[in-house]
């Protein structure tokens, strides 16, 4: 589609977005998301005082481990909550409109139309029951009143687009009839059936073998440069981020712990925890050196410690991390960090 | 030494095709591999799913009889082994599954759930158990008061813990570890991967390593198998296999691997289609229809697993020396 999107990455990705883009293309703004149990005794705060910024045409890793509420925030931004979760708080701006305030049936022009949404697991995704081409043409017909032929041509030419063979036969057969990898891409059309402006990607190689999960991110990055979709990929796997993504964003315990651009954060990681999961990966070709393990649990988001989450686990702690949690601190090079430590190395200058 | 040694292992399954029957098809989960784990070393098995690698641990567990071929254990033909030798052959190779959210019966004390392989296979009094048990809730890294609560007390990585603890209560000399951490967490896995690299260099362990993380394959073990549709394909020493793969298969699944770093720059071999279905499987070599390097011949001749250079590799390319009709050329390759 346009080649301008692409502009923005240049420019300073943290505050003052370029002025022909205005504001970014998503923009998430101090979102909480909290499960309250039934008689509000409970209260996990999964998602909490998050911020993310998504430009138009980026891609943005959002890693964590489970329960570090990198899910949560997915299904935040979609509306698609289960009942117990509310959203506390925040703003979920949206090509200039807030999505945490729109009303369910305002939410369905967006869901599918406008960002989609790709899960792990693609069987659960498709329904058996309706074969492929009906499951493709469905969001043509509802989001842009297409007929069914008009739909279906469209349905058989997105299975071209995702590399389906004979996707003339394949539209009319059932999900059961096909491999996993395909119906992940399957499921990629129908993501992209809209033309939607971001596509959200929650542990989609996940269940895929390997030369498929490379076929399918290969996929991925050529429909992205296609349709100049923005991609937010969540993983545990930084491979995928270092592979795939401009932009990461590290989660633990329900808080963004640090944020930037994916080489320097590579390179330089500001916060003990992101450092710590770096070195925590086996590398190829590093012998049968030992891992620097992180040892202890994440903590539970029900009775968070006081200070920083990571602080019990942390290498660096010192007794400020047990007294107070500390806030995002605006890096250079539009990097944040959520760790007092980060504060004291910018200020000397070091970092 | 070798602790195990498998020749020739083949495991057949048929399928039936039709609901009444019919023409049955034969599954070659397991085709001919011969493979040797030496005594108190790590054998990494990679392959995508169907490659045949769970069938191989579950021939090595006894779980199976293989269709031909044999396993030797110590030097003894476990077919050939009568019921009590057989029983000690089981006690002697244990296993740790991938998902401890399975392996565990929520309804069982810690305890209990350790205790279990030793109260069946040995005579014990309920004292020594326990002792045994805190033993090796040591070991793993557990506190002792463990022995007391229920699997739903433990995280997932703890829950692993007291799993591998359950598979050394008989003393075993092989562990067979199929995907061990692929459901925990990233950094729950380093911890593990740590553990069980201690108890092998304490306890003398060998283990039979099988994993999708080709990283964590290479990163754990001494020497590594490649396998696609029931075959070996490659295999030899693990560092230089991983720096330097042969087969093109390997080097695909290599590349495949998800890098480092962003900077890594890593040759970016895709490999078009799937796995074939292993029903029917491609004639000649197996990998044929996807590889980069086809050529006639592998259509029509299946290559043989031979040494090229420091490993065994089964492809036409190295196999100028030893192939008699049809030699092809061998390529100059990276």
């Amino acid at each position: 589609m346009s080649n301008s999107i692409l502009s923005s990455v240049s420019s300073d990705p943290r505050r003052g977005a370029p002025v022909t883009a205005g504001r970014p293309l998503l923009e998430i703004e101090n979102l909480s998301t909290h499960y309250v149990s039934a008689h509000g005794t409970r209260v996990v705060r999964a998602v909490d005082d998050v911020s993310i910024r998504v430009d138009a045409g980026e891609t943005v890793g959002i890693v964590g481990e489970s329960g570090s509420g990198k899910s949560t925030l997915a299904l935040s931004i979609l509306r698609v909550l289960p009942t117990a979760a509310k959203v506390a708080s925040g703003h979920i701006w949206f090509e200039g409109e807030d999505l945490a305030y729109k009303s369910d049936a305002e939410m369905q022009h967006v869901r599918g139309k406008r960002i989609a949404m790709i899960l792990q697991d693609p069987m659960a995704s498709l329904n058996p029951l309706f074969t492929i081409g009906n499951q493709v043409a469905e969001p043509i017909r509802v989001h842009e009143g297409a007929d069914r032929r008009t739909a279906w041509q469209r349905a058989r030419d997105l299975l071209k687009a995702v590399r389906i063979p004979s996707p003339e036969t394949r539209a009319r057969q059932f999900p059961h009839e096909m491999s996993g990898g395909m119906r992940q891409r399957i499921v990629g059309a129908i993501g992209i059936s809209c033309e939607p402006r971001l596509l959200i990607a929650d542990e989609p190689t996940t269940s895929l073998d390997l030369t498929i999960q490379a076929q399918y991110l290969k996929l991925l990055r050529e429909l992205q440069r296609e349709h100049g979709l923005a991609l937010i990929f969540i993983t545990h796997n930084l491979g995928i981020v270092a592979k795939m993504c401009d932009r990461l964003v590290v989660m633990y315990a329900g808080r963004v712990v640090e944020s930037g651009p994916v080489a320097q954060v590579f390179d330089e990681p500001a916060h003990p925890y992101t450092r710590a999961l770096l070195n925590a990966i086996p590398r190829m070709g590093d012998g049968r050196q030992r891992l620097t393990a992180i040892e202890g649990q994440p903590p539970d988001l029900a009775a968070l410690p006081r200070g920083c989450a990571f602080a019990a686990r942390c290498p660096d702690t010192f007794d400020r991390c047990g007294k107070e949690s500390p806030p995002e601190f605006d890096l250079k090079d539009g990097r944040t960090a959520r760790c007092w430590l980060a504060s004291v190395t910018t200020r000397a200058g070091v970092a | 030494m070798n602790v195990l040694e498998a020749e020739g292992l083949t495991k057949h399954f048929t399928a039936r095709r039709g609901a009444f029957g019919g023409s049955r098809g034969v599954v070659r989960a397991v085709d001919n591999i011969s493979f040797g784990i030496e005594s108190g070393r790590t054998l990494g098995v990679v392959g995508e799913s169907g490659c045949g690698k769970t069938t191989t641990a579950k021939l090595v567990l006894g779980l199976e009889e293989p269709t031909s071929g044999s396993i030797l254990f110590q030097g003894q033909n476990l077919q050939t082994l009568d019921a009590a030798s057989r029983r000690q052959y089981r006690k002697s190779v244990q296993a740790v599954f991938q998902d401890p959210y399975a392996s565990l019966n929520p309804r069982m004390r810690i305890c209990d759930i350790i205790s279990e392989p030793l109260t069946t296979n040995e005579v014990v009094t309920p004292k020594q158990a326990r002792e045994r048990v805190l033993k090796l809730l040591d070991l793993v890294g557990l506190p002792e008061r463990s022995a007391d609560f229920f699997p739903h007390e433990f995280s997932g990585g703890q829950r692993q813990r007291i799993a591998i603890a359950r598979a050394l209560v008989l003393s075993p000399k092989l562990v067979v570890l199929d995907e061990p951490v692929s459901a925990l967490d990233v950094s729950i896995r380093a911890q593990i991967l740590n553990l069980l690299r201690d108890l092998q260099e304490e306890l003398g362990l060998s283990y039979l390593f099988i994993a999708h993380d080709l990283a964590a394959v290479a990163h754990m073990s001494h020497a590594i198998v490649v396998m696609y549709l029931g075959k070996i394909v490659e295999m030899g020493d693990a560092r230089t296999l991983a720096r330097a793969p042969k087969h093109p298969y390997t080097a695909a699944l290599f590349s495949a691997a998800l890098p480092s770093h962003p900077g890594e720059q890593r040759e970016e071999i895709i490999l078009a289609g799937e796995v074939p279905s292993p029903l029917n499987p491609p004639t000649g070599c197996r990998f044929h229809p996807r590889c980069p390097s086809a050529m006639p011949v592998c259509g029509e001749q299946e290559p043989t697993l031979a040494s090229a250079d420091d490993r065994l590799v089964a492809c036409h390319l190295f196999a100028s020396g030893n192939n008699t009709k049809g030699s092809p050329q061998v390529q100059a390759r990276p």
